[in-house]
Order: C-alpha cells, then sequence, then structure tokens
C-alpha cells in the first residue's frame, strides 16, 4: 500500500509590495516538488511573482467552536477605534 | 454540469441544523472546520468529487488531438487547455479534500465505478471540429454552470470555482475559433463543423442533468446553497446564448423544435433523449470503458513515480544515523 503524498498549503504574492495570500493547495512528496507543482497547478497567468509553500500538517488553526470567545476581546474595547471619540467641529482634522 | 444526478441527504432538525441553515440563509460562508449536517457533507463530497473527476477525465476525448492539431499555434493552444483541465481537478480535489476524503480514495472510487463523471466525456472526438465544438459548447455549457457555483455555500468549492471560472472562457473562446476557422474555410471543412455541431448539441443539453420535474436531489442541494439554479433555467440559458451564435457562424442546430418565443423572451427546444443519458450514465456510453481504462493505466503507470518520489523525501529528511 503506497502512502499518499502530504498535503500542501500555497501561498502567492500577486505583485510586488503585496502580501502573499493564500491561494489553495496541493500534494507533493517533498518541498521542492510542492515549490513545482504549485508553479504550475497556480501561476498559469502571470498570477504571482512569489510563492510560499508549507506542508498543511504544519500550520496550527484557531478553533471555528471557540471563535467567539477568541475574538470577543477585541469587540470588547471600542474605545480602539478612533470614531470612540468625538472631536469638536473646530478643531478641525485628526 | 460536470456534477449530474448527485444524492443529496435529507435535513435534519437539531438546534445546530437550525442555526446552520441560517448561517447559509445570512449568506454566510461554510468553511472546513465549521460544524455540517452529515447529509451536507456527503453531498458535497460526492459533487466536488464528481466535478474533479470530470475535469481529469474530460482532457482525454481532447488529448486525442493534442498530436494531430492542424498547426503548431492550435497544438500549443490546446495542450494549454488541457493542462487547465487537470488543473482545475486539482483545486477541486483540494476542495473535496476539505470534507475529510483523501485524494487516493476519490481515485479509488472513480476506477471502482463507484464515482461518476459527467456524462459528456463518454463521447469520442472523430474529427478537429469536435475541439471547437467541445470548447464552444461543452465548456460554455460549463461555464453556464460554473458561474452560479462561484456563489456556493462552501468556501473552499466556491473559491475553486472562483479560479476556475477565470480560466473558463479562455476555453470557450478557444473552441469558438476553431469552428470559425472550419466555417470559413472549404465546404468540407464547414460540413465538418455541422457534423460536429449535430454530434455535440445534445449531449451538451445533457449536461445540465435531467429536467426539473425528474431532478429528485435538487430541492436539498438549494437549500443549502449547494446549487442556485434548476437544470432547466441553466438548460434555457445555455440555449438561448449559443443559438444566435450558430446562427453567426451559418450552422444548423440539430432541434427541428427549436423556435424563437417571444412571449417567454426565450426559445422552445426539443428534449434531449434522457434514455441515453440514463445509459451513458450507467456506463454503456460509447467510451465509458475507454475512458476508465485510460484513467487506470495512468494511476498504475504513474505508481513508481509517486512511491519513488515519497521514498526518496523520506530518506532526505530522516535524521542521519550515527556512526
Amino acid at each position: 500500500m503506497s502512502k499518499e503524498w502530504p498535503l500542501w498549503e500555497v501561498f502567492i504574492r500577486g505583485q510586488h509590495g503585496l502580501s502573499h495570500r493564500h491561494v489553495g493547495s496541493l500534494h507533493a512528496p517533498d518541498a521542492e516538488m510542492a515549490m513545482k507543482n504549485a508553479r504550475d497547478v497556480y501561476t498559469r497567468r502571470n498570477e504571482g511573482v512569489s510563492i510560499w509553500v508549507v506542508e498543511s500538517a504544519k500550520i496550527t488553526a484557531s478553533n471555528p467552536d471557540e471563535a467567539g470567545a477568541m475574538f470577543e476581546p477585541s469587540e470588547s474595547k471600542v474605545y480602539r477605534h478612533p470614531t470612540f471619540f468625538d472631536i469638536p467641529k473646530e478643531v478641525g482634522a485628526m | 454540469m460536470y456534477a449530474q444526478l448527485v444524492e443529496s441527504g435529507k435535513a435534519e432538525t437539531s438546534e445546530q441544523d437550525v442555526a446552520f441553515q441560517k448561517r447559509i440563509d445570512d449568506g454566510i460562508r461554510i468553511e472546513p472546520k465549521d460544524w455540517m449536517p452529515e447529509g451536507y457533507r456527503k453531498t458535497l463530497i460526492r459533487q466536488i468529487g464528481q466535478h474533479a473527476h470530470s475535469e481529469i477525465v474530460g482532457q482525454l476525448p481532447e488529448g486525442n488531438w493534442i498530436t494531430r492539431a492542424p498547426t503548431l499555434q492550435r497544438k500549443a493552444i490546446l495542450l494549454a487547455k488541457v493542462q487547465d483541465e487537470a488543473g482545475h481537478g486539482l483545486y477541486l480535489y483540494c476542495a473535496a479534500e476539505t470534507l475529510g476524503i483523501s485524494r487516493d480514495e476519490m481515485t479509488e472510487q472513480l476506477l471502482a465505478g463507484k464515482a461518476k463523471y459527467s456524462s459528456i466525456f463518454n463521447y469520442p472526438t472523430l474529427t478537429w471540429a469536435d475541439i471547437g465544438a467541445i470548447g464552444w459548447l461543452v465548456d460554455g455549457a460549463a461555464i453556464m454552470n460554473q458561474v452560479p457555483l462561484q456563489r456556493c455555500s462552501y468556501g473552499p468549492y466556491s473559491r475553486a470555482m472562483i479560479r476556475i471560472c477565470k480560466e473558463e472562457s479562455f476555453h470557450q473562446r478557444q473552441g469558438f475559433d476553431i469552428m470559425r476557422a472550419l466555417v470559413e474555410g472549404t465546404e468540407d471543412q464547414k460540413a465538418m463543423a455541422q457534423d460536429a455541431l449535430n454530434r455535440w448539441w445534445w449531449p451538451s443539453l445533457m449536461m445540465f442533468g435531467p429536467s426539473d420535474k425528474d431532478s429528485v436531489h435538487s430541492e436539498q442541494s438549494m437549500r443549502w446553497g449547494i446549487k442556485q439554479n434548476t437544470n432547466d433555467e441553466l438548460r434555457q440559458k445555455f440555449v438561448d446564448q449559443t443559438v444566435p451564435q450558430a446562427e453567426w457562424l451559418g450552422l444548423t442546430v440539430p432541434d427541428s423544435e427549436l423556435s424563437w418565443n417571444e412571449e417567454k423572451g426565450g426559445y422552445d427546444f426539443g428534449e434531449p433523449d434522457w434514455n441515453e443519458f440514463m445509459e451513458v450514465i450507467k456506463g454503456n456510453g460509447p467510451c465509458n470503458r475507454e475512458r476508465l481504462e485510460a484513467r487506470q493505466k495512468a494511476w498504475d503507470d504513474g505508481a513508481w513515480f509517486r512511491e519513488g518520489l515519497m521514498a526518496h523525501a523520506e530518506k532526505q529528511s530522516a535524521p542521519i544515523a550515527a556512526e
């Protein structure tokens, strides 16, 4: 029984100056082949100037069931947003 | 298109199910690790798997003409198109894998005849004009079906469809361009284009699946946001779009019942032969055996390569043994 090639996640920088963005995944036996496959599968039409590949098993993801508690601290601190503060019109742009 | 007759599960009515349905109704995408009803998961695995297999098997009828394309440019274009189909298959397999099925399992299901692929790819490509007809009609029908799937409730499927749709319009145009070159050529070439249209028209209409009244799986899939339009709606749209294109080419659509219906603002057209459709789905189409044999051969012949590269990767990453 043969072993299936591991899964890799592919991230591509679309243009100079932008961040890498997740575009999809693929199977490959190792990083070198993952890179070659990523080029063929995800950049056939000038989609990128740089590729990252990372083994899917090495990614730690947040748990969607705990999303409520996880992101609550950012929801409850409205004063972190500039619109929380009233600036009198006379003061002008700030 | 690429997924015909996909069985869908029944919805339960637990609290979780109700919350799930609300999320779908609110237009919030479902992602791989989110809770989902088993029926939703199974329906998607079947549908995306079938869609992926269709992309892969769909390379075979076209691959048949790569070595015999009439010019070097046509050959390069066809190669690029067939390579795209491989890419589309890969995007889709990955989307299905997020639902908890492995790539190998899907391949095994295909080879064992348990998983289906679109009926259209069981027809032979007899002449070069068939390559034109496939791009124009088959990819045209695929686009019709795939555009709404970009809004599918399952995130990975929807994102794969967005990528695919971006690439698909090149496929349809290259097909139309082949047909155009033929109809502008000699009488024989024009006759070849007409013959291809005659043979591919009805199978293309069948790609949308049985009529709504006979389509048992549509309703639940629509409620779950897996499917956005009914089979008949999409078929009508396809006919309305394609008939004027055929007229422009100076070709005749092989349907004696075809006529413009001013009142509904669309064409009336005849029924495809659904018995033929069911036979092809069951495995009795002209090329079913050949297609599966080709996939089996590719799988078997590639085994040494898959295993060899894996063995190499393991050896490279193994810690060096102490002297």
